[in-house]
């Protein structure tokens, strides 16, 4: 853990009791039945944004915190160890868009309203079933008014609940070039804009959303192209990074509490060496996931040079320990983690699902590559 | 210690930057001329030699820098944990030569200062500083390696002094040591309670080294036989029977120690140089500037993250220990990853330069080629030396997990 202020200590603690008091791992095995297809609950969102963590990477002037990335990060990790579902991440990143990249008049009209979760917002990126911010294709064209965008997005988190889509969309070249990206705000209610909802392995909220001639106003656009959607991007991979090590925390410690009380052969499971040294294996991967997340959150408050390299360090850390926890988690509970009774195939979904977000470890590992040089 | 801000830090280090300018040995900057490859471990032999290496740890050490944070009246420099990394960071930034390398400062000194009586450390911790005197570690042994607390040597109330006889085994550099800090059984009705820390001269009669060959061609490592050796009886620190928790205890010291080599990328048979450098040089690069074979490139990616994610636990640890004293039961989660990384560095590094990589020795290869050749068998010993990777499992298992034993 790192060495925190007074004030982070404070909110780790706070979202610790409420996770485990108003959202235990519970919460998400009734969602799984709800028709509504939002992956999360509207009231529970709602005390949320009345704590304030919809508004913890918001600057003060606009109605946020600012208590940053790190702060954040604590808090995601905590609702990752019951894998408690809020539009926090989607929300949070796309406030950092309109942070980064909006205009003093852009802020002060969405900013406040994200701030107290009144307003969800969401990223739009991917259009195809891997993650490659370098393809997109989605049009946008000028018009009368301002802008027209056509085509189509996949797996966008949160999509189905947002009011506010951040959409990267095309203005000029040809997918795989790098200029010729800008991200535009674009109101979830906007004519043209379709969305299907998407029932994932995990349960969380996700949608497909076409664009057919969306219009949008010359004030919709954001400044900063592909740059400004990486560093978006990163805000969301470190977020999620940290619940990712969240929810491996708890999976592992979940299974060492099994290996401590299942008896077999007359002894505790957690004696036999086979199983012992997995478990300390676990141990070791998820205090490097920590070391890694921490600091690429650390890197994003800091703005420090190297924050790139350091988030896709993280996601590929977080990514490779949460599957190795949660596949241990099946494996070293037996027959009954195969039940959907147990919690054990929760994490296992939740750690596929958030592979696949924002980019896997190939993804990643290549990124990371090439920030190095080779 | 006092608490120092960060502009003294500042201050501090351009001290520290000015002071190393001025007093490198002029032989030894650019490469430098080559001198005693024994030199850098100091020890009788070196008395009175001129050889720069030896120069440089001189003058290093008169200001206790070879031992920034001991005490002074022991020979250290008294500074902070922090003016101690500043002296390690600007030696290593500045690419100068490591002043002294020393299982003394490593192992030894820190035990003796916790455990030590005032004598014993007035008499050896000020020679450790100056490298005057190089130090053994006569730990394991044919019949005790990982169950090291089963060690037979035996040490016998003589009157004025202990009667030692025995054998260690895999003691490293015992032939070319002044002394060696050894486990002993002092009672043989009892395990652990029947151990003792004894400081032997290597030059007492009765002592006999064997070197013993590696897999690398090197010979650092040695039998050594104690046969009806005398040992003052002051030269035992802390009680008689009472040797366990200290051995323990330098064990913990040893594994931060060799952790802390391999974070830099290095480690014992580790080669210094970037392996993704490396790469590109033999096997050559795409019109992106990738590495040409996706699959190294994807290993060599895997080895530096878990590399960079290694450094960043062991500044993570470091930050959270600040307020505690000395290193844990975490050294074995460092020393754990720490080995397999450093194997798979050194792996990677023959597999890529390839041909040039299987070298032994003349002609057709480059030093760093025979380097990387040798240092990737070398490497094969950082899962052993120090407490083998299974043992530091268990550890982490039982200290650390909770786990129980097996019935
Ligand atoms: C899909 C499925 C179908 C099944 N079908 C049938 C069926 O038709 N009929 C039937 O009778 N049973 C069936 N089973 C049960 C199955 O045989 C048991 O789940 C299995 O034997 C393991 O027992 P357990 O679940 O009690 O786990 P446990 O024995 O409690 O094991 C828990 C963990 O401890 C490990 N472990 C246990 N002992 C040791 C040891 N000595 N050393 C190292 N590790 C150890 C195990 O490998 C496991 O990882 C089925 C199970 C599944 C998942
Ligand atoms: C390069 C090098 C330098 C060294 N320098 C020194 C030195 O200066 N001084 C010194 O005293 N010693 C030194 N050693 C010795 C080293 O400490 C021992 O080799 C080490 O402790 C292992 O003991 P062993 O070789 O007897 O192997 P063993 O203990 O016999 O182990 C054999 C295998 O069994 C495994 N094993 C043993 N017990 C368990 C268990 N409980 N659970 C699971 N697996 C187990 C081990 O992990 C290993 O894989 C050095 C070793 C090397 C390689």
């Amino acid at each position: 853990m790192a060495v925190l202020s007074e004030e982070q200590s404070m909110l780790r603690d706070a979202a610790k009791s409420w996770v485990q008091e108003q959202s235990p791992v519970g919460a998400l095995r009734k969602l799984r039945g709800d028709g509504a297809g939002l992956g999360f609950d509207p009231a529970a969102w709602r005390e949320m944004g009345q704590m304030g963590w919809a508004g913890v990477v918001i600057p003060e002037a606009h109605g946020g915190s600012e208590f940053g990335w790190l702060s954040l990060g604590l808090v995601l990790e905590e609702m990752g160890r019951t894998l408690a579902a809020s539009p926090l991440l989607a929300t949070s990143a796309a406030a950092a868009a309109l942070t980064l990249g909006g205009t003093d008049d852009q802020k002060a009209e969405w900013l406040p309203k994200l701030a107290g979760g009144e307003v969800i917002g969401a990223l739009a990126v991917d259009e195809g079933p891997h993650h490659a911010p370098g393809k997109i294709a989605l049009k946008a064209e000028r018009s009368a008014v301002g802008w027209t965008l056509t085509g189509a997005k996949t797996f966008v988190l949160d999509g189905m609940a947002a009011d506010l889509l951040v959409v990267a969309a095309r203005t000029s070249g040809q997918p795989g070039e790098a200029s010729g990206i800008t991200l535009f705000l674009v109101p979830g209610d906007a004519a043209g804009l379709k969305r299907q909802a998407l029932k994932l392995a995990d349960s969380r909220g996700a949608a497909n959303i076409s664009f057919e001639g969306v219009e949008v106003r010359q004030d919709a656009a954001l400044a900063g192209g592909l740059d400004l959607l990486d560093q978006v991007l990163d805000r969301a991979r470190a977020l999620l990074a940290a619940e990712m090590l969240g929810s491996a925390s708890q999976a592992f410690e979940t299974t060492l509490d099994y290996l401590k009380t299942r008896v077999q052969f007359g002894q505790v499971i957690g004696s036999f060496q086979a199983l012992q040294h997995r478990a300390a294996k676990m141990y070791v991967e998820l205090e490097l996931a920590r070391s890694a997340v921490e600091a690429a959150l650390a890197a994003l408050d800091a703005q420090a040079p190297n924050a790139a390299e350091l988030v896709s360090l993280a996601k590929t850390r977080a990514g490779e320990t949460f599957h190795l926890v949660s596949n241990e988690m099946v494996q070293m509970h037996g027959g009954i983690g195969m039940t959907d009774e147990h919690d054990a195939g929760l994490y296992l979904k939740r750690a596929r699902a958030a592979e696949a977000a924002f980019g896997g470890q190939a993804f990643h590992r290549d990124r990371y590559a090439r920030l190095q040089g080779f | 210690m006092a608490d120092f801000g960060a502009s003294d830090l500042d201050a501090f280090r351009t001290e520290v930057r000015e002071w190393l300018a001025a007093n490198y040995p002029p032989e030894l900057r650019d490469g430098g001329a080559p001198t005693d490859p024994e030199a850098i471990w100091g020890g009788r032999r070196f008395e009175g030699s001129d050889d720069p290496q030896i120069v440089w740890m001189r003058r290093v050490a008169e200001r206790g820098w070879t031992a920034p944070s001991w005490p002074k009246e022991y020979g250290g420099a008294g500074l902070s944990r922090e003016q101690a990394r500043i002296i390690e960071k600007e030696l290593a930034a500045g690419g100068y030569r490591v002043p002294l390398a020393s299982f003394g400062v490593w192992m030894l000194g820190p035990v003796l200062l916790e455990y030590a009586s005032e004598e014993q450390k007035r008499e050896h911790l000020p020679k450790i500083v100056r490298g005057e005197i190089r130090w053994c570690q006569g730990y394991s042994e044919p019949g005790a390696g990982s169950d090291l607390a089963s060690l037979q040597t035996r040490c016998e109330d003589a009157g004025e002094h202990w009667k030692i006889n025995g054998q260690k085994v895999w003691t490293s550099y015992a032939d070319k040591a002044d002394w060696c800090f050894c486990l002993v059984r002092t009672d043989t009705s009892k395990k652990h309670e029947g151990i003792s820390f004894v400081l032997i001269d290597m030059s007492s009669p009765g002592v006999e080294t064997r070197p013993i060959r590696l897999i690398s061609g090197e010979s650092p490592f040695c039998e050594t036989f104690f046969n009806d050796v005398l040992v003052p009886k002051n030269n035992l620190v802390g009680r008689v029977n009472g040797g366990w928790d200290i051995a323990k205890r330098l064990l913990q010291y040893e594994r931060q120690n060799i952790s802390g080599g391999f974070g830099a990328g290095g480690g014992a048979g580790g080669v210094a140089g970037d392996l993704a450098q490396v790469a590109k040089d033999y096997v050559g690069t795409d019109e992106e500037g990738r590495l040409e074979d996706a699959d190294l490139r994807a290993r060599i990616t895997r080895n530096k993250m878990d590399v960079h994610a290694l450094q960043l636990t062991m500044a993570r640890i470091a930050a959270e220990q600040k307020a505690s004293n000395g290193p844990s039961a975490v050294t074995s989660i460092v020393k754990y990853a720490a080995a397999s990384f450093a194997q798979e560095r050194s792996e990677l590094m023959v597999e890529a330069m390839g041909s040039q990589g299987l070298g032994w020795s003349g002609e057709g290869f480059s030093p760093d080629e025979l380097r990387a050749t040798r240092g990737w068998l070398r490497s094969k010993g950082n899962s052993i030396e120090g407490g083998t990777s299974e043992v530091n499992l268990n550890v982490i298992a039982k200290r650390v997990l909770g786990l129980p034993d097996p019935k």
